[in-house]
């Protein structure tokens, strides 16, 4: 290799095995997702041979009304389910880290609840508990997703609280007591001392909700109804019956949007923050 | 932390204000389906959109027959077994990440958590391109396969026949393969945080001292890491082994995993209270997972 220095004892990261190590590593991690990408421009049915450039399967793609229309299904839910979640999620955090109260233990125990539960079960108990108080399935769009939307918050606003609460793990409360000895109500103090301190755990928390509830196809699954197709679920189906280069091409898109959207956490959090998030 | 938690009752507004939002939201939206399916869990069909909760315990019962015990043990040797393969691939690529240089760092880490939050669909769709009978692994294969038939003419012996094209999809091979890919990233990141917490120095004074690299990563980076060790297995095991997508779309026949038995309860066989049971004996194996890791930690923090 280029050694300039003789390898230092504990840098392991130098030697030879170690690096064909990682890096055969992400290949295995990144090669069927570029060969993905790489032949949604194949100009070619069968997905192996290179036939040359096309974006033609872009067009079919977008001018697939089902495949659009799962699309911006499951863009509005994240959406949704993100606001909701965030919101849920910081008052969580903060009666956790800063109240005293009776049953706290059990409340605590039973919001970490839907992390651990399998994903399978969550769902299961969606499609019993939404047949059981007959949620109304004919709502015009967008409220026909509520079902979905509520699940999602569910599963999502969990991960929000943990992410906040670990930031406010480094609050310093006399700040707080400053504020309101200087004169500013409850609510001032909230607004102008304690949110500030934690906005980068809310930017954060709203990515992971916005991916988490994007990604999901499990519990899903099983609170779509025929009108209420996301896109896993969508991907799915058209998986399951025959694997078109539409599919390649959309999902390019989403794996670009994925890109993109850990880039903007990356320049708002560093590297390092987002590791710790997970 | 500064300052000691408030009584809830010194600030009855502020905490009011506070705690409706999630423990309603909690109540309504988590503890009420679950108790539902718990309910259910103890009813038995009674028409057939009609579910009578009756106490029974024929669900339970019927749950500990070996067809489904079979599922149940198999789902946890391949969740088990995926866990094993994520570790020995991850931990190396963990070690590398902490001892690389500040610059590439972040980008090594970067590299890991991409795919973490890619939609595991896709994933899992990508990785079945790659491995259909015509894809590129199969290709590969082709090329390693003609390569040996090249070397056996070479010393003189008969060459191998014509590669036909395997089938590396739908079989339990490829549902552990499946796993793997898709696991492999909720491994590495806790390995990760907790080897860059290891104080380094400790590796150095066993590497003067005159122990090997692998004395000293036996004896001194394992030991030290084992909490990183412990919630990375947790981390990728607990969801392995409630995997639905990979078996469903990977497997075979024969790869169902428990999942995918409880799936069909709910969609194909509608008899949802055996469904309802089989959920709670996938989450009461859970909790036991849970409760074996915290009573091991309880155990590191006592020594």
């Amino acid at each position: 290799m280029f050694n300039r220095t003789p390898i230092a004892p504990l840098e392991y990261t130098r030697k030879l095995w170690m690096r064909s190590w990682v890096g055969l590593t992400m290949l295995f991690l990144y090669a069927p997702l570029i060969v993905l990408m790489i032949f949604s421009f194949n100009d070619s049915k069968r997905n192996v041979v290179w036939k040359g450039f096309t974006l033609k399967y872009y067009e079919k793609a977008l001018n697939n009304d089902s495949l659009v229309e799962a699309l911006v299904n499951s863009l509005t839910i994240a959406a949704l389910a993100t606001i909701v979640s965030l919101v849920i999620g910081a008052l969580a955090a903060v009666v956790l880290w800063r109240f005293r109260f009776p049953l706290k233990g059990l409340v605590e125990g039973t919001m970490s609840l839907p992390i651990i539960v399998p994903e399978i079960c969550l769902g299961v108990a969606f499609l019993i508990f939404f047949a059981k108080v007959d949620w109304p399935t004919d709502l015009p769009w967008p409220l026909n997703l509520s079902a979905i939307t509520i699940a999602h918050i569910t599963f999502c606003f969990p991960f929000v609280a943990m992410v906040v609460r670990a930031r406010l793990a480094s609050f310093n409360k006399e700040e707080e007591e400053a504020a309101k000895d200087l004169g500013a109500t409850e609510w001032q103090a909230f607004r102008d001392v304690l949110l500030p301190h934690i906005k980068p755990a809310l930017v954060a928390g709203a990515l992971l909700a916005f991916t988490l509830s994007l990604d999901d196809f499990v519990i899903t699954f099983f609170t779509s109804g025929p009108d209420t197709i996301t896109f896993p679920v969508k991907v799915y189906s058209m998986v399951r019956f025959s694997v078109t280069p539409e599919v390649n091409a959309a999902s390019t898109i989403l794996i670009l949007l994925t890109v993109i959207l850990t880039f903007i956490a990356l320049k708002l959090q560093g590297v390092k923050g987002i590791a710790e998030t997970h | 932390m500064s300052g000691a938690l408030q009584d809830w009752k010194s600030q009855k507004k502020p905490f009011a204000a506070v705690v409706t939002a999630p423990v309603f939201w909690l109540a309504l939206f988590f503890v009420a389906p679950m108790t539902i399916v718990w309910l259910y869990s103890f009813g038995q069909n009674a028409g057939p959109a009609d579910i009578v909760i009756s106490g029974t315990l024929d669900n339970y019962k019927r749950a500990t027959e070996w067809l489904y015990l079979s599922i149940f043990l198999k789902s946890l040797a391949v969740a088990a077994l995926t866990t094993l393969i994520c570790l020995i691939i991850g931990f190396p690529v963990a070690m590398a990440i902490t001892f690389a240089a500040p610059k590439w760092r972040p980008w090594l880490l970067l590299g890991i958590m991409l795919p973490f939050w890619t939609n595991l669909l896709i994933r899992t769709y990508a990785l079945m391109a790659l491995m259909g009978t015509n894809g590129y692994m199969n290709k590969g294969l082709g090329g390693l396969w003609e390569g040996a038939s090249w070397l056996r003419t070479l010393v003189g012996m008969q060459p191998l026949e014509a590669w036909t094209p395997v089938q590396l999809l739908y079989n339990n091979f490829a549902v552990v393969l499946g796993l793997v890919y898709v696991h492999l990233p909720f491994m590495v990141l806790p390995l990760y945080s907790a080897l860059d917490r290891l104080d380094k120095s400790l590796i150095e004074a066993s590497l003067d001292l005159g122990a090997g690299h692998f004395k000293t990563f036996m004896q001194i980076v394992v030991p030290l890491a084992a909490p990183g060790i412990v919630a990375g297995v947790m981390i990728t095991l607990i969801p392995a082994l409630g995997a639905y997508l990979t078996p469903d779309l990977m497997g075979g026949t024969d790869s169902q995993m428990i999942a995918n038995v409880i799936e069909r309860q709910f969609k194909r066989a509608n008899d949802w209270p055996f469904g309802a049971a089989l959920s709670f004996l996938l989450i009461y194996a859970m909790f036991i997972l849970i409760a074996f890791q915290s009573m091991r930690s309880n155990k590191v923090k006592e020594a």
